[in-house]
């Protein structure tokens, strides 16, 4: 065989020898696609596996950790809650309405295989600057594809969140996540067990698309990327719908060994997956798929990514029911092989064996690769001379700007696309800190957040890995739900690159150890390398999807003040700490300095605060403090809550926009009436967490007093309102 | 009273009103698959919101044409309580049980967020439980919800006071800035002129429970149930 061969499919030299030599021949071309794919690094993490491993996955509520389709969680009373995140960010580079809606198909299948009915989508989105037409495109198409998409398949898209950055303007970052409810003892699996039974694809005929997706998620985008359009899928969310209700039935029948979405590398990922995990061998017929044009090869049969397929393993002699309920939905389940005894994976068309592989090979053997951690020397450009940045004459201007940012304006142009309504589950909309939805026939309710400041993580990318975990737990926190655990997409550049791969094990770094102190094991997630354009890799960002649990969702909490009357305090320690901030990027355009320093013992004592006030009913209350900082934190929780505030501000010796915009971590702006404040004292001084009382809800206006009292910000409701609330639509239309 | 919910492939909505007609108003109430008969003996059949069929061709173009479709027809011919909501309303259009056509909303996009009703008149069985001009508050979630009927239809629409629910401001003014998808009058809701079909684009089953927010959709179920009970 020509080298050319295997380097078009994206395996190396080296690789090639190795699937020589475990197959003790040479293999033919169908086996080689095949092994190139699963040795993408989308399928085999071959580069982010020895990393991974410092994740802890272990903790009293995981019922299912990295491994399967996705995590799992107790939730109490014999209910789970499954979830996962994922990116398809390639894909939404090159076409972005069907790059993200098949994202969010994908997504949703990795949940209901597991047999869990999807309750709410959460979308992490990053794009360059909105000043760049493209990037309007891009956005607009993405938040299109995913409204497509999620709306037909009337599954809430209740929160995320949408970051601007230059870095990310020639490879925009689309990660979807997806959260499923389901009695624990409805829990499937992805495992083809059980020697005899029946293998079933289920769902829609397999057509030329796609062909190849995962190896093309496993390079750099350049200005050919254009080129491989036909490498993204086409979605059709209707029949992911039909697919959804007839899986979830035949799970409610007990009809099912095993299940798994035909997703990345199609057919030959979730064969070989699923054997892999039952340790068995499977035997496919390809004659047998139901394809969508005539003469497809078995080739294009295995490799093909077109959507809403599975593979199903039922129980042996439910065929027919099997066949019975996917008709009613108007769908086609076809026997297309069995399990079988020895580990192989062989593929035949009619009679002949087009390929034959030993399972392991293609899952346990495929390649590792041990790059050297190397500390990039020259960040001098990163150091940030405060001197050189002169104080802002006018705060009511920098204010004001500051909320016409992109990055920090209201998505509502973004979030009034999405259903958010639908299974009338959603008791917090979209817009406050973390999206909660209750657990109908209970009084539990179910919190969600996705954070990660790539900005941050550029400039220290274990610090910045800290503070995604901290922050998305803070956002649950600030709902009043307890963190429970996490799911991650890892978007990197290529990690070939020296200061990429040390970027991505300082903020794994960085990520497992708030996991480990704020008690949120990562369950699983997905890691997407190569986001890089011809102008460089993104921002490292290590997107974190946090999901919490409320005991009682009367005592859930929302940004917003309530009531005029009401007292406004800062929970945690202001420092003023201006590097990375948004203040500086946007208003400065500087991307410098060390992001804000995150104490992690500190961080839970924050947490246990809030969470006691919340469950003691203190609160009318609570906003996290993150991009633009203290004002801009404040001044949200003013335009929720169509009131307004008076603020005076500590006693404080630095720059006045440091302590107005810096963004300080694990700090918390709550209110609550005056008659609270004794009992939120006690709880205050018992955790010791430093705080200042800075003022009380008004019926209108946003005024902010220094210390000694003169008048730093002046402006009414209305005006901040409108800034806020338009920028974004105004900028789109 | 008897409740059937109808599901078509794609309905999405379904276990939504189905929730609260069983959980929050107490009715009996059974899901009715789209290829079975109408089931006798109901007293009220919805059409919920989702996307039948994909919404494929036309939005409900295809599941007008569902076995079930036929019982429906009949069933409000006889005169039996038939309530389309979204995707219902625009079945309900197709299959000619109310007169005009839902086409793409004015900005072409799929909208969600609550918007503000005007009660047009009480004298319907949807409505009793209400006033004629109060406001509620409402959900909606539509990608083609701007109502269109030409003008000799329109002018019998007014005429006949078939027109339930208006868009309007939280004042209760009906102008186009409170005109969220660009309804031909603001026609947010529409009853025929028999009195027992109605159809509207917003979801009052999303706005019948404290807990989620907003509780003015249950006046219309309550409505139901009313004039049910008093016909007894």
């Amino acid at each position: 065989m020509e080298p050319t061969v295997w380097r078009s499919m994206g395996l190396r030299d080296d690789e090639y020898l190795r699937i020589k030599e475990l197959l003790g021949r040479e293999p033919n071309y169908v086996e080689l696609g095949i092994f190139a794919v699963m040795w993408s690094e989308h399928c085999s993490y071959k580069t982010s596996k020895p990393v991974l491993r410092k994740f802890p996955t272990q903790g009293r509520q995981v019922i299912q950790g990295p491994g399967e389709n996705a995590g799992v969680v107790d939730i109490g009373d014999g209910q789970a809650v499954v979830f996962k995140i994922e990116s398809h960010n390639h894909p939404s580079a090159i076409e972005p309405f069907q790059g993200a809606a098949t994202g969010v198909g994908g997504i949703v299948r990795d949940v209901f295989t597991m047999g869990a009915r999807p309750i709410a989508i959460l979308d992490s989105l990053r794009f360059g600057d909105l000043d760049n037409n493209r990037t309007k495109y891009l956005f607009s198409g993405v938040v299109s594809g995913i409204s497509w998409y999620g709306n037909c398949l009337g599954i809430p898209t209740v929160g995320g969140e949408v970051f601007f950055d230059k870095s990310y303007e020639g490879n925009p970052l689309v990660n979807a996540m997806c959260i499923g409810l389901v009695d624990q003892d409805k829990l499937a699996k992805g495992a083809a067990a059980g020697i005899g039974n029946p293998v079933m694809a289920v769902g829609a005929r397999t057509g030329r698309d796609g062909i190849h997706g995962a190896t093309f998620a496993s390079a750099e985008l350049t200005e050919a990327s254009e080129e491989s359009r036909p490498s993204v899928q086409v979605g059709d969310p209707f029949m992911e719908k039909l697919l959804l209700e007839a899986c979830l039935e035949i799970i409610s029948e007990d009809l099912v060994v095993g299940m798994q979405d035909m997703g990345a590398a199609g057919l030959t990922s979730s064969s070989s997956e699923m054997a892999a995990r039952a340790k068995t061998g499977l035997e496919i017929d390809v004659s047998l798929v139901p394809v969508r044009e005539t003469g497809m090869t078995p080739y294009e049969i295995m490799l093909s990514e077109s959507q809403e397929r599975m593979l199903l393993v039922p129980k042996k002699g439910t065929e027919d029911r099997v066949q019975e309920i996917f008709e009613k939905w108007g769908l086609k389940a076809v026997k297309v092989g069995r399990v079988i005894e020895e580990r192989v994976l062989r593929i035949k068309e009619g009679e002949n064996v087009v390929a034959e592989i030993p399972v392991q090979a293609l899952v346990d053997e495929s390649p590792v690769c041990h790059y050297k951690v190397v500390e990039p020397l020259d960040r001098e450009n990163l150091k940030l001379d405060l001197d050189a940045i002169p104080e802002p004459a006018d705060y009511n201007q920098v204010l004001k700007s500051l909320l016409s940012s992109p990055t920090i304006a209201s998505k509502e142009w973004v979030y009034e696309q999405y259903d958010h309504g639908v299974g009338i589950n959603t008791v917090v909309y979209p817009g406050s800190d973390a999206a909660v939805m209750r657990i109908k026939g209970t009084s539990k309710g179910v919190a969600a957040s996705t954070d990660c400041n790539g900005r941050y993580c550029y400039l220290d990318p274990y610090e910045g890995g800290k503070i995604a975990v901290a922050e998305a737990a803070r956002n649950v926190v600030c709902s009043g739900a307890v963190p429970l655990a996490i799911t991650n997409c890892l978007n990197f550049g290529n990690p070939e690159k020296e200061e990429v791969f040390w970027q991505f094990n300082k903020c794994i770094e960085g990520m497992s150890e708030a996991c480990r102190r704020l008690n949120t094991p990562v369950t699983g997630g997905n890691v997407s390398f190569y986001n890089e354009s011809p102008q460089g890799a993104v921002h490292p960002t290590p997107v974190v999807g946090m999901v919490g649990l409320i005991a009682d969702i009367d005592n859930r909490l929302t940004q917003a003040f309530k009531t005029a009357g009401s007292k406004v305090l800062l929970l945690g320690e202001t420092k003023g700490e201006l590097g990375g901030s948004e203040y500086l990027y946007y208003i400065h355009k500087l991307t410098a300095g060390t992001p804000p320093g995150l104490d992690l013992n500190t961080e839970q004592r924050l947490h246990r605060v809030v969470l006691e006030a919340a469950e003691k009913g203190l609160l009318l209350s609570a906003h996290d403090c993150s991009e633009g900082g203290l004002a801009v934190a404040l001044a949200e929780s003013v335009i929720t809550g169509s009131l307004g505030v008076k603020v005076k501000l500590p006693q404080f010796d630095g720059r006045l926009d440091a302590l107005l915009f810096g963004e300080d971590q694990s700090r918390i702006i709550v209110s609550l009436s005056e008659d609270m404040m004794p009992e939120l004292m006690e709880v205050i001084n018992r955790h010791s967490i430093p705080y200042h009382v800075l003022g009380e809800v008004t019926e209108d206006g946003f005024l902010v007093l220094t210390a000694s009292g003169s008048e730093v910000i002046n402006l009414s409701t209305g005006e901040i309102t409108n800034i806020w609330r338009e920028e974004i639509r105004c900028r789109m239309s | 009273m008897k409740f059937g919910v109808v599901v078509f492939p794609g309905s999405n909505c379904d276990a939504d009103v189905k929730h609260v007609l069983q959980d929050v108003v107490n009715q009996d109430t059974r899901f009715v698959w789209h290829k079975d008969p109408l089931p006798r003996a109901l007293d009220c059949v919805v059409l919920p919101g989702g996307f039948s069929y994909g919404d494929y061709l036309r939005t409900g173009a295809i599941a007008r044409f569902s076995p079930v479709m036929e019982g429906v027809m009949e069933f409000a011919a006889q005169g039996g309580l038939v309530l389309g909501i979204c995707n219902g309303f625009q079945v309900l259009t197709e299959a000619g049980l109310l007169p005009g056509a839902l086409m793409v909303n004015k900005n072409l996009k799929f909208m969600c967020k609550p918007v503000y009703l005007r009660v047009e008149h009480n004298g319907t069985p949807f409505t009793n439980a209400l006033n004629a001009g109060d406001v509620i508050e409402v959900p909606i979630a539509h990608g083609e919800g701007n109502y269109f009927a030409d003008p000799e239809v329109l002018e019998e629409i007014e005429r006949n006071n078939q027109v339930v629910f208006r868009y309007c401001t939280r004042e209760g003014v009906v102008n186009a800035q409170a005109n969220p998808n660009g309804s031909v009058n603001n026609i947010a809701g529409l009853i025929n002129k028999e009195g027992n079909v109605l159809g509207m684009m917003p979801h009052p089953e999303r706005c019948s429970e404290e807990v989620i927010g907003r509780v003015d959709g249950i006046k219309v179920f309550q409505s139901i149930i009313n004039w049910w009970q008093g016909r007894k």
